[in-house]
């Protein structure tokens, strides 16, 4: 017998690579699943922040999905310097916020292709679907992804494969294109019915957001960052402080980032080294880091700022324990109007 | 008890970063080893099966202290 043909499967454990993979293992192909940790995971910071106890069990999908398809899944840390290029400096520019979908997806797919290699796999896939997403799924994006991370046809989209021109897998014969979809487009109909079909429960919803560059608000953040600290300086911690507490740009150089509740305040304290944290004394308050070259004007309206976001246990004079590396003042906080707060925030 | 060939230490990291570094250690033992994991990511409870499940280890026992974790992972292939 000879030795079953095997591919790469980028997973995320939605829906669509679920049934891409599932597909071809009908097909009698031996699939290697893989998935990327970026650092901009959702999920992660969501568990990261609220506090530790929670009803749902948080779980990685892509894992899920391959303890279900009995498959094999490696996780791949591209998370550092190089994908934040990827992120500062996009060939083919942003989407709706600050997600470089088409680069990012570039820079996966070529990482992929590498893996590919080592492995000794012939091809891989996606459960990319033709038109479904704004950015990088229509038909030239996909090309001009396909060309810039040099897939040579080795890229197969099962899903939409009998809308697509054919692939190595389908001219070697590894996989019969008959059998592959022509799946196109937003509606999701065709995938539950496969779904069904192959008996696949229990999918995640497909509402997507799973990736932090695609939020609106961590977008405004990034964008401060790099027009107030240049993209250039961006570094991993930088982007963990980004996507957690409230934000305020209280002067150029001056920028505050405050913890909304128990979990975040904990994660900020791991940040405290090199930056201002500030505390109310006696009653329980937010944690607030200050980033920069504060005067001790500034300083006083921070905590002015941080007893306002204490809630209703805290006076307007409730005093705030202000510290830089061993050193600790006490500081008379300052009022701070709403109006003023609100300019501040990012 | 169970004999350890090597023990991971994962503490104040969140998943999948425990996960990926329980992949790359799995790679320095032998077939037949143990790796132990200590963990307090509760996460680590629903993907750790998933991972050996997947990947066609076997995880022998999970012990919870609290809020802490550790799982026994034996490398069968
Ligand atoms: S949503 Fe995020 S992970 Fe997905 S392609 Fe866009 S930038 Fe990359």
């Amino acid at each position: 017998m000879s030795k079953p043909v095997k591919a790469v499967g980028l997973l995320s454990g939605g829906l669509d690579s679920t049934i891409a993979a599932a597909m071809l293992m009908r097909q009698g192909i031996e699939i290697q699943g893989l998935t990327f940790y970026t650092g901009f995971c959702v999920v992660e910071h969501n568990r990261r922040s609220k506090t530790r106890k929670r009803k749902k069990p948080v779980r990685n999908e892509a894992l899920q999905a391959g303890a279900k398809l009995d498959l094999p899944v490696e996780m791949i840390d591209i998370s550092g310097p190089d994908y934040l290029k990827v992120l500062t400096d996009p060939k083919y520019g942003y989407g709706k916020t600050v997600n470089p979908c088409i680069d990012c997806r570039i820079f996966m797919f070529r990482r992929a292709r590498q893996y590919m290699d080592e492995i000794g796999a012939q091809f891989m896939f996606t459960g990319e679907v033709l038109g479904q997403r704004p950015m990088s799924q229509r038909r030239q994006p996909m090309n001009v992804i396909d060309r810039d991370a040099e897939l040579d046809g080795l890229l197969l989209r099962p899903l939409s494969a009998k809308r697509l021109p054919p692939t190595v897998a389908e001219e070697k014969g590894w996989v019969d294109r008959e059998q592959l979809g022509d799946i196109q487009g937003r509606s999701r109909q065709k995938q539950m019915e496969m779904a069904e079909e192959y008996g696949i429960e229990d999918y995640p919803s497909p509402a997507g957001g799973c990736c932090y560059l695609t939020d609106a608000n961590f977008g405004r953040r990034i964008l401060d960052f790099f027009e107030y600290e240049g993209k250039e300086n961006l570094t991993m911690d930088d982007v963990m402080l980004l996507k957690i507490g409230r934000h305020f740009r209280v002067k150029p150089d001056v920028k505050v980032v405050m913890g909304r509740e128990e979990g975040e305040n904990k994660f900020l304290e791991r940040y405290a080294p090199g930056r201002w944290r500030l505390e109310t004394k006696d009653v329980t308050g937010p944690t607030t880091l200050v980033e920069g070259h504060p005067t001790d004007d500034d300083l006083r309206q921070i905590a002015g700022m941080t007893v306002r976001y204490a809630g209703s246990k805290a006076d307007p004079d409730t005093p705030v324990a202000c510290r830089y590396e061993e050193t600790e003042r006490i500081l008379e906080p300052a009022p701070v109007e709403e109006s003023v707060v609100e300019e501040w925030r990012i | 008890m169970i004999q350890a060939a090597r023990t991971l230490d994962t503490y104040g990291l969140l998943c999948p970063v425990p996960i990926m570094k329980t992949a790359s250690a799995i790679r320095e033992i032998a077939v037949g080893e143990v790796l132990e994991v200590l963990a307090d990511d509760p996460q680590i409870l629903e993907d750790m099966p998933a991972w050996c499940a997947s990947n066609g280890h076997a995880l022998l026992d999970t012990i919870e202290d609290g809020e802490e974790y550790k799982l026994f992972v034996k490398k069968v292939k």
